[in-house]
């Protein structure tokens, strides 16, 4: 049974459909990515799968169990961790509040101050940093916290969205190869990216999402060497 | 000026009870960017439960003695009733333009008076409110009401606890992380409907604080004192900056010494013999809000939203 099964997941903004239908699922280990122009309905999905929208009808399974009502807090207490679009860190607390913020249901204070200075290793310069405002932070280094943040609750499944926006190429090799390191260690990732390139080389299955529907699916081997997936994300002619 | 520590305690005193009260706007305000309007009733329903509380008692009882009990009731009533504002006014609203909730707090303060009013013995007009006797305390160079030392030893108190709280706990934490993004803080598994809960609460215990203070200051209450309470302790949060609770307690304490400094020294001024005295009072507090405001729109303590993503 795979750890994430969506069915036939729609999701509306009132009366605006931003998902029309879409089924697909991640095995333990895994990374899957769905990628996809802006507005094809990636980032509803993410949300909706972390249970700050409710669908309008489908079914996501996690876990073996049913999560479409369920309050996002509960979602994350069951494994699903979301790092979100714009990274979203809290900006006036601290480098290590905002990471023992992503421990917040956790009770295992050695664990938690282990897992801390995991980050810290992952990423020297939040270390460095520890103290400071998390504000004020580059775009990278705030990246790399939410990551931080994201992966402090210990999740079975991790979701990225759009990790390397806005990024400087140097910044987003950096966050890619990082992604690469955690699918090493077996995290089981569900990435959401704009970068085709870089998300189809490392994923194992890809997505290709076009207004609200999966248009093509395949293993990110043969989602890279699809002529119509290089000619309208790969920027090839 | 030979009575300015008079007037200097007089405005602290009052100042500290209006930022207990800023305290209720600005904590529901920094979660959930919403205007309680209703507040100023929540500390008018804390009042008549000490009063309550009073008349249960037997005749005679040393007022030191029931105060312990006369606090704990108001507080409770308070509290409830700030809960309740929550779960059955504002909640159903919370995905509703900014106007509805609005509205709806002007609603259940005008409901909350009418209960008084209407339901509670002998309300339509003021109810005396229990005095300690005695002489007043001299406290450097002030003569300070027995009842007024009440606020001068709580208000402290509370600022001190509801900080450590903030700053040191993990509820505190998570409350600073809604009121920076709530998704996000629901993203960390922080249960944000119980975090407002929890700022409705603390705003209402504080306000029942108060409640207590106002009532041991001026000797009475009635259903209408939440109004002017109310208004001037919301000036008072965005004086010093809405949702920021030391703000608040700076706006309150900014604005009591304006009120008192102005009443007492302005009609000493040549050319504003007419602007002078009690009459006035409010009107200064008011000038001073406009001024702060053109100045610094974010209050004094305030930071910019600009990094509210």
């Amino acid at each position: 049974m795979p750890l994430l099964e969506v069915e036939d997941l729609r999701v509306a903004y009132g009366k605006i459909e931003a998902v029309k239908g879409i089924s697909f699922s991640v095995e333990a280990g895994q990374v899957v990515t769905l990628i996809g122009t802006n507005g094809a309905g990636k980032t509803t999905t993410l949300r909706t799968l972390s249970g700050l929208l409710k669908p309008l009808a489908g079914k996501i399974t996690f876990d073996g169990e049913v999560i479409n009502d369920m309050g996002a807090h509960k979602i994350v207490a069951k494994g699903l961790a979301h790092s979100p679009e714009g990274r979203r860190i809290f900006p006036r607390l601290t480098i290590a509040e905002n990471l023992q913020l992503g421990a917040f249901l956790r009770k295992d204070a050695s664990g938690i101050q282990r897992d801390i200075e995991r980050a810290y290793t992952l990423f020297p310069i939040l270390g460095e940093r520890r103290g400071q405002a998390a504000g004020t932070l580059s775009g990278g280094e705030q990246q790399m916290l939410a990551m931080g943040r994201a992966l402090m609750s210990q999740p079975k499944l991790l979701m990225l969205d759009e990790p390397s926006m806005g990024l400087s190429p140097i910044m987003m090799q950096r966050i890619m190869e990082t992604i690469t390191e955690l699918k090493a260690q077996g995290t089981t990732i569900l990435l959401v990216e704009q970068n085709a390139q870089a998300a189809l080389s490392l994923a194992d299955h890809g997505h290709v999402m076009e207004i609200g529907t999966i248009a093509l699916s395949g293993t990110g081997q043969e989602l890279m060497h699809d002529e119509s997936v290089r000619k309208a994300y790969l920027g090839e002619d | 000026m030979n009575d300015l520590p008079q007037q200097l305690a007089s405005g602290l005193i009052l100042g500290a009870m209006y930022g207990l009260i800023a305290i209720g706007y600005t904590m529901v305000y920094g979660i959930v960017q919403l205007i309680n309007f209703a507040h100023g009733e929540i500390v008018m329903f804390g009042a008549f439960g000490g009063l309550t509380a009073w008349l249960l008692l037997p005749q005679g009882t040393a007022l030191t003695l029931a105060l312990p009990l006369m606090l704990v009731m108001a507080v409770g009533v308070s509290v409830l009733v700030g809960i309740g504002a929550e779960r059955f006014a504002y909640r159903p609203l919370r995905n509703a333009p900014r106007l509805a909730p609005l509205i709806t707090a002007i609603g259940l303060s005008i409901m909350l008076q009418q209960l008084i009013w209407s339901f509670y013995p002998d309300a339509k007009k003021a109810r005396s409110f229990p005095q300690f006797s005695g002489e007043s305390v001299q406290l450097l160079g002030a003569n300070v009401q027995r009842g007024e030392l009440f606020l001068l030893i709580a208000a402290p108190i509370c600022m001190i606890a509801l900080g450590f709280f903030v700053a040191k706990t993990r509820t505190g934490r998570a409350m600073q992380a809604t009121s920076q993004d709530p998704d996000t803080a629901k993203l960390m598994g922080i249960n944000t409907d119980r975090i407002i809960v929890t700022a409705f609460a603390i705003g209402a215990a504080f306000g029942g604080v108060a409640a207590i203070a106002y009532g041991l200051k001026y000797g009475q209450i009635d259903f209408k004192i939440g109004f002017i309470l109310g208004l001037k302790a919301f000036t008072a949060a965005v004086l010093g900056g809405i949702g920021n609770i030391y703000g608040a307690m700076v706006g309150g304490v900014v604005l009591g010494l304006a009120e008192s400094l102005a009443t007492a020294y302005i009609e000493h001024i040549p050319g504003m013999e007419l602007f002078g005295g009690g009459a006035w009072k409010n009107v200064w507090a008011f000038v001073l809000l406009i001024l702060v405001l053109l100045v610094r729109p974010q209050g004094l303590l305030g930071e910019r939203v600009a990094d509210r993503a």
